[in-house]
């Protein structure tokens, strides 16, 4: 097994991860990347998900993201989020509540100027990224 | 010359002034170990991000994003002012309103219209007092405990507001936190973002290894472009933790001079109260000496 790599993963706020890991999965923009020690370096904008870890145990982690960037380099992956939670810290109720505003208003009214109308977008893919990392694993 | 009754009313009056002070002092201590906290929670974030950008700053070629654009003609700015919701802190609200004042006019003898956002109740009755255009207020964000979420909700408005042409600048005034007795008021450029120094952070870790260039996903001018609206929004998100911070700062000092200058007052006043006691006592005894006096005679 190769070493380990330097997990950060920071938001505004707090640092919520910081840790080591075998190997980190994230969901670029572009599409999911996995992460070892000795890559490339590495930038990218990542979109709302979930980041997949493996500590140094070998324990699967999850920890939920959205709005950011990571960075990889050989022996560190910074994640940059607007918010960020470990699988455990997430709200469920507050992102279901959260889910039924965000169904409510997209159903409501069609003709949404289109801020609103991507904020709630943007809510609602928050609240069931959310809760499908809690509910199914 | 007061009556005794009265000296010691005042005395009770100034020991209970003297009392809510020193909570306040409390308070404010408390509240404001609170703020540092949330401005170290956000160092980490703060310093990686200057990193990441000064370096794809660095890269990147001109033209990349029409936030670093400067305008040509400016004739229309927006400030975004932060001061406190509460009063009781010195003469920190109204060094920032006197910095705004002093902005505003210089923009207002160039022929520049200018209009506010207000962070804090101060702020926002200042500029109502003196009716000034308000876009938008915010009560309740400074001193208290805020998200990143409130920067970047204002945030979002001012680059829209910029790209649309409805402001050709914006700028921020809030008070940076120094130390526990400075707290000056700074007034930044927010938009359009002045030029990034790639070698601001001069503590940079040597072993970074920026010269291998990063491969980027999508392109670095991209990138940069997705970076730079955050870059404001982070920038209006720590001057609302200082301004926080040093409203706290600044009340507990206001606070502890209003504890010391009553204890002062207790002082000076139960010296005049005793004299008075001593006084009044003198003055029965010679009454005493001189009724017996006569009951001899």
């Amino acid at each position: 097994m190769a070493e380990n790599i330097q997990l950060e993963v920071v938001t505004p706020e707090k640092t919520v991860a910081s840790e080591e890991a075998q190997i980190v999965a994230s969901p670029g923009t572009l599409g999911e990347f996995g992460v070892l020690s000795g890559h490339t370096p590495f930038m990218t904008t990542l979109k709302t998900g979930v980041i997949r870890y493996t500590d140094a145990q070998g324990t699967e982690r999850y920890v939920f993201v959205s709005g950011g960037f990571a960075e990889a380099l050989p022996d560190k992956v910074t994640v940059l989020a607007e918010s960020a939670e470990r699988r455990l810290d997430i709200d469920i109720e507050r992102a279901k509540a959260s889910r039924e505003r965000a169904e409510k208003r997209l159903a409501e009214d069609r003709s949404l100027e289109d801020i609103d109308f991507t904020r709630a977008r943007g809510a609602l893919e928050r609240a069931i990224v959310r809760i499908s990392l809690v509910e199914t694993r | 010359m007061a009556t005794l009754k009265d000296i010691e009313l005042k005395i009770g009056a100034v020991k209970k002034t003297k009392q809510i002070t020193k909570a306040m002092n409390m308070v404010a201590a408390s509240r404001l170990r609170g703020a540092q906290a949330n401005t170290e929670g956000f160092r980490p974030y703060a310093g990686k991000f200057a990193e990441v950008l000064g370096s794809l700053a660095s890269n990147a070629g001109e033209g990349t994003s029409p936030l670093l654009e400067p305008r040509e003609q400016v004739k229309k700015v927006h400030v975004v002012l932060c001061t406190s919701d509460r009063g009781l802190c010195g003469g920190f609200n109204s060094n920032l309103i006197s910095k705004a004042e002093a902005f505003l006019n210089e923009k207002v003898e160039q022929g520049i219209a200018v209009s506010f956002t207000a962070f804090g109740k101060k702020g926002r009755d200042w500029a109502r007092r003196n009716k000034l255009t308000i876009e938008s207020e915010h009560v309740g964000v400074v001193g208290g405990n805020f998200g990143f979420n409130v920067a970047s909700t204002a945030g979002r408005g001012f680059v829209e507001g910029f790209i649309e042409g409805t402001y050709d600048e914006v700028y921020i005034i809030y008070a940076e936190f120094i130390s526990m007795a400075k707290q000056p008021p700074v007034l930044k450029q927010i938009l359009p973002i002045p030029p990034i120094d790639p070698a601001e952070d001069e503590e940079k870790d040597e072993n970074t290894p920026y010269q291998a260039e990063h491969i980027c996903e999508p392109s670095a001018d991209e990138l940069l472009g997705e970076m730079l609206p955050r870059n404001v929004y982070v920038q209006i998100y720590s001057a609302l933790l200082e301004t926080s911070t040093s409203e706290h700062a600044a009340r507990m000092m206001a606070m502890d001079n209003a504890t010391n200058a009553c204890s002062d007052m207790i002082d000076n006043l139960t010296l005049i109260y005793n004299k008075a006691r001593q006084a009044a006592i003198t003055a029965e005894l010679m009454d005493i000496v001189g009724g017996a006096e006569a009951l001899k005679g």
